[in-house]
């Protein structure tokens, strides 16, 4: 039986409550009559046979590219890029996708007699994995093959020893990449799509970059720029990736891409229920549901966080394919629409929507307030195609704990961020005047160089994810957060979700229409 | 007269001290060696000597440490009991409208020792060898000997004209009483020897605190203010009065490293401020001093220390330098040497000091405000003093308050 498609359900008075997000637990609300839910299509099939669609895919590449076997010779230098802790979310339950994507890639090389091989985690200014994480990635077969012999590298985007500058774009940008990725005689990219952003060209221009490099579309003028940043055709962060991405390959550097789609599966069977409609639960949905809320309302933070990070993800590859860069992406994007995308008519006065636990830069970590903002305001948000669900002026609703608390070994910067800069504006455009003294802040390039920290200037970024929503609405109010760090933020405080819409009734008049973004699993809107 | 007297009382200084402890600062009043009584005015003690009556009366700090029984036995000696405490006061001259403010250190000028020892010879009253000595009774300051009197009463207190100032028209008595802090923050941020290159962290924002951002913004003007104020409206104070970033004290370390772009190395940073000004003087925010200045950079204590219990080790390493600065007397101002208090009465005015008194309290509710000036910054305040203004000597009224729940 194929999956169901997405869903807009219209909110009557037979309708049960709504599951919101709430950062290490959940809510259930009672949105009010006439509101939207949309309900994400459900989740694509797995590959039957993952290995031989691997297989095929790297003999039989996409575009201009020569089957990956036929790359392949003994002597030359090959990396294998891939991408970082970042995705996906939540990791993965084992093999991850990167071990058997890079197992396969191995053994042609070897196969090739190719000895000069080296692996990097694309992490541009993501924070250094830890050896576990590599672990969970690789497997241990590889990790235990390549790292004891200083093979397995991650990407610093601060060692000059380590970049190349390979030229200015057609609009002036800096493309500075990792030095033995561009000086390979081939550099194969693993690539692990959950949303339409990742991927492409993307992949080495922005995940083997340096930040002189990444400065050109990490602002807020890009962001503002890119509406949404989901959608290629109307993405001005996608437009100068793919202008660094054309100067790579014009430079003289190789790039076999191979692009994978994951199903959005994203939770295990005891949470199985967050991701069912909510009128069809069953007695043990319900169950589930109650057990785990009443758990985790006696369970400490710190605790809960843990539980919810030890999560793995039941994805499945649903899709695989390699070759010239943007043959595969163009397919990888296909995928994506084909499994997240709902069609919805028309905006709504109030966007809606709960935040979970984890987001692209908090694997393992907290989920700080500028996080939230970025989950909220840049991930959600921009997850449209044609116009935003919520109308200009309009209000977003979000649903998270925002607790005033960072990791002070992952996100260092970002608590200087949040206590110097935020609380100077909230502005995206304004903040830029401080970017520079964080991103050549000595310490921070010391804690990302040798720590697991996020680079200096990631807060930044962060914010800037969220300029395009924050010119967009007329108001953020989050429920249920810490007041003083949602005030910080630029936004309203709220204790229930029916406070919230009484507050948004200040800019949206007394009776808005209301959209509420279900999640998960992931879900895409074609906004009509 | 009414006034409040400290007396020399073991039993009640333990109690006070126990009370201070489970209830909280200001809580020893009620019972402590401190109460209302009716005493006699204080004799004038020679020529050149004047009556002083109190309109305002600050509780300060080292009052509360007192009260509270936590004031170091480095004093013992220069105090002498009975005392009536007091020391920031701004009052009317003998029986004129004259409105005065006094210097309180009891210099040698005034304790009628001649030659004056060194540090008076320079106009260093604050430095004064001789406060034991003399033909008055020790104490350091008016209000804590018991020849003189203090602000802390209705019939006043005496004064050599030599600790007199006279208080322009254009401040109002609010800003008048802020004089006396003022002066010692003045003498603080200037012998901290800042210049226009050095960034400057100041810990704690009370009223000294406050008064030292204010000093140094008027007076010193430091490349960069940091200032560390734990409640809200210390932040929005600090802000106002001149500091570039004004952040949670538990935050200030961060902000220095951010600002100097130091590195971190056995929670030191291996930069940090030129100069940290300690207006707390606690073990934690000595250490936290120390953290954060840079090698070979000055930490001032402003705030009264008592005993601490702190790691010396990076400060030897580093060769940080650790001063007092206690009082007032004589400033190099841009090469001119000034009274303090004249320093401090034109920062007092720029910067609209009185805004920082809070609450004012009729002398015989002493309990409750001494207990709102122990919790001045939970509850929205600053500065609390006595309100003797002749219509309230003989009755008690309600206090009256500024800002929020003060």
């Amino acid at each position: 039986m194929s999956p169901r498609p997405g869903f807009v359900l219209e909110v009557d008075r037979s309708t049960p409550s709504t599951l919101f997000w709430h950062g290490e637990g959940y809510r259930l609300e009672k949105l009010p009559v006439g509101s939207r839910v949309l309900y994400a299509p459900e989740p694509v099939d797995a590959l039957p046979d993952p290995m031989g669609s691997i297989r095929r895919a790297l003999d039989e590449p996409l575009g201009d590219a020569a089957p990956l076997r036929s790359q392949l010779r003994a002597g030359m230098q090959l990396t294998i890029a891939f991408d970082d802790i970042s995705l996906p979310l939540p990791p993965m339950r084992g093999p991850d996708i990167r071990q058997l994507v890079i197992e396969q890639v191995l053994e042609l090389a070897a196969e090739a007699g190719v000895d000069d091989v080296v692996l990097i985690a694309a992490l541009a200014l993501h924070r250094r994995m830890t050896d576990a994480e590599l672990r969970h990635a690789l497997g241990n077969r590889i990790f235990d093959a390549f790292a004891p012999h200083g093979l397995l590298w991650q990407h610093d985007a601060e060692d000059p020893e380590q970049l190349v500058h390979l030229g200015l774009t057609d609009q002036g940008e800096d493309v500075e990449i990792n030095k033995r990725a561009a000086t390979s005689d081939l550099l194969v990219y693993v690539n692990i799509n959950l949303v339409a952003m990742d991927g492409g060209h993307k992949s080495v221009a922005t995940g083997l970059a340096s930040y002189k490099s990444l400065r050109h579309h990490h602002n807020a003028h890009t962001m503002t720029q890119s509406k949404s940043f989901m959608d290629q055709h109307r993405s001005e962060l996608h437009s100068s990736n793919w202008r660094m991405g054309r100067l790579i390959a014009a430079s003289g550097v190789k790039v076999f891409q191979i692009e994978t789609n994951l199903n959005t599966d994203t939770f295990p069977e005891q949470f199985r229920f967050l991701q069912r409609r909510e009128w069809e639960w069953t007695a043990r949905d319900r169950a589930a549901f109650l057990a785990s809320s009443k758990a985790l309302q006696a369970t400490p933070d710190r605790v809960a966080r843990s539980i919810f990070h030890s999560i793995r993800a039941p994805h499945k590859m649903s899709a695989v394919q390699a070759g010239e860069v943007e043959a595969v992406h163009a397919r990888t994007t296909e995928n994506v629409y084909a499994q997240q995308l709902l069609e919805v008519e028309g905006q709504s006065d109030i966007l809606t929507m709960g935040l979970p636990y984890i987001c692209p830069y908090n694997v393992n970590s907290i989920m700080n307030p500028i996080l939230v903002a970025c989950l909220g305001l840049g991930y959600f948000f921009n997850m449209y195609r044609g116009q935003p669900l919520v109308r200009a002026g309009g209000v977003v609703i979000m649903s998270h704990p925002t607790p005033w608390a960072f990791h002070p070994g992952h996100h260092p910067s970002y608590i200087d961020f949040f206590e110097q800069v935020l609380a100077e504006t909230t502005d995206p455009a304004e903040i830029g005047k401080y970017e520079e003294s964080f991103a050549t802040d000595p310490w921070y390039i010391h804690l990302y160089r040798t720590g697991n920290a996020y680079h200096g200037v990631h807060p930044f970024y962060m914010w800037y994810w969220c300029a395009h929503a924050l010119e967009h609405v007329g108001a953020v109010i989050i429920v249920g957060g810490d007041r003083a760090a949602v005030r910080r933020l630029g936004f309203k405080p709220a204790t229930t979700m029916a406070d919230a819409l009484e507050m948004a009734s200040d800019t949206v008049g007394r009776d808005p229409t209301i959209t509420h973004l279900h999640s998960p699993p992931l879900l895409m809107s074609d906004v009509r | 007269m009414k006034a409040l007297v400290f007396e020399r009382n073991l039993a009640r200084f333990a109690a006070s001290r126990v009370a201070s402890a489970f209830g909280g600062s200001g809580r020893g009043a009620g019972v402590g060696p401190l109460r209302l009584t009716d005493v006699d005015p204080p004799d004038l003690p020679g020529p050149r000597w004047h009556r002083v009556h109190p309109l305002l009366a600050g509780i300060c700090g080292s009052d509360l440490s007192t009260v509270d029984g936590r004031s170091s036995r480095y004093f013992e000696d220069v105090v002498s009991f009975p005392f009536v405490p007091g020391h920031e006061v701004v009052g009317t001259l003998d029986d004129t409208d004259t409105r005065v403010v006094i210097e309180p250190v009891l210099g040698c000028v005034a304790r009628g020792i001649v030659p004056p020892c060194a540090a008076c010879a320079e106009g260093r009253t604050g430095g004064c060898e001789r406060v034991a000595f003399g033909h008055l009774a020790p104490g350091l300051q008016i209000g804590f000997c018991s020849d003189t009197g203090g602000g802390w009463s209705t019939g006043g207190l005496v004064a050599h004209e030599a600790q007199l100032h006279r208080v322009p028209e254009a401040l109002s008595d609010d800003d008048a009483v802020m004089v006396e802090p003022t002066a010692c923050a003045v003498h603080g941020a200037l012998a901290a020897g800042v210049d226009a290159t050095h960034t400057v962290a100041v810990l704690g924002a009370g009223t000294l605190g406050l008064c030292t951002v204010a000093a140094l913004a008027q007076v010193s003007r430091p490349g960069a203010l940091l200032v560390g104020a734990k409640y809200a409206h210390q932040r929005q104070l600090a802000e106002e009065l001149g500091a570039d970033v004004v952040v949670d004290p538990d935050q200030l370390v961060r902000a220095v490293r951010s600002r100097s772009r130091s590195l971190e190395a056995s929670g030191t940073l291996t930069g940090g401020a030129d100069v940290v000004i300690d207006c707390v003087g606690s073990d934690e925010s000595l250490a936290q001093s120390l953290s954060m200045v840079r090698p070979r950079g000055r930490v001032v204590l402003v705030g009264m220390p008592g005993r601490v219990n702190v790691d010396l080790a990076s400060l030897w390493h580093r060769e940080v330098a650790v001063a007092g600065a206690y009082a007032y007397g004589t400033e190099d101002v841009d090469g001119l040497l000034r009274r303090t208090f004249d320093v401090a009465m034109e920062v007092v005015a720029a910067k609209g000091l009185g805004r920082l008194v809070s609450a004012r309290y009729p002398l015989d509710r002493f309990e409750e405000a001494l207990a709102h000036a122990g919790a001045a910054g939970r509850r929205g305040a600053v500065k609390v003093v006595f309100d003797l203004h002749a219509r309230d000597r003989h009755r008690a009224t309600s206090p009256v308050t500024k800002g929020p729940d003060a």
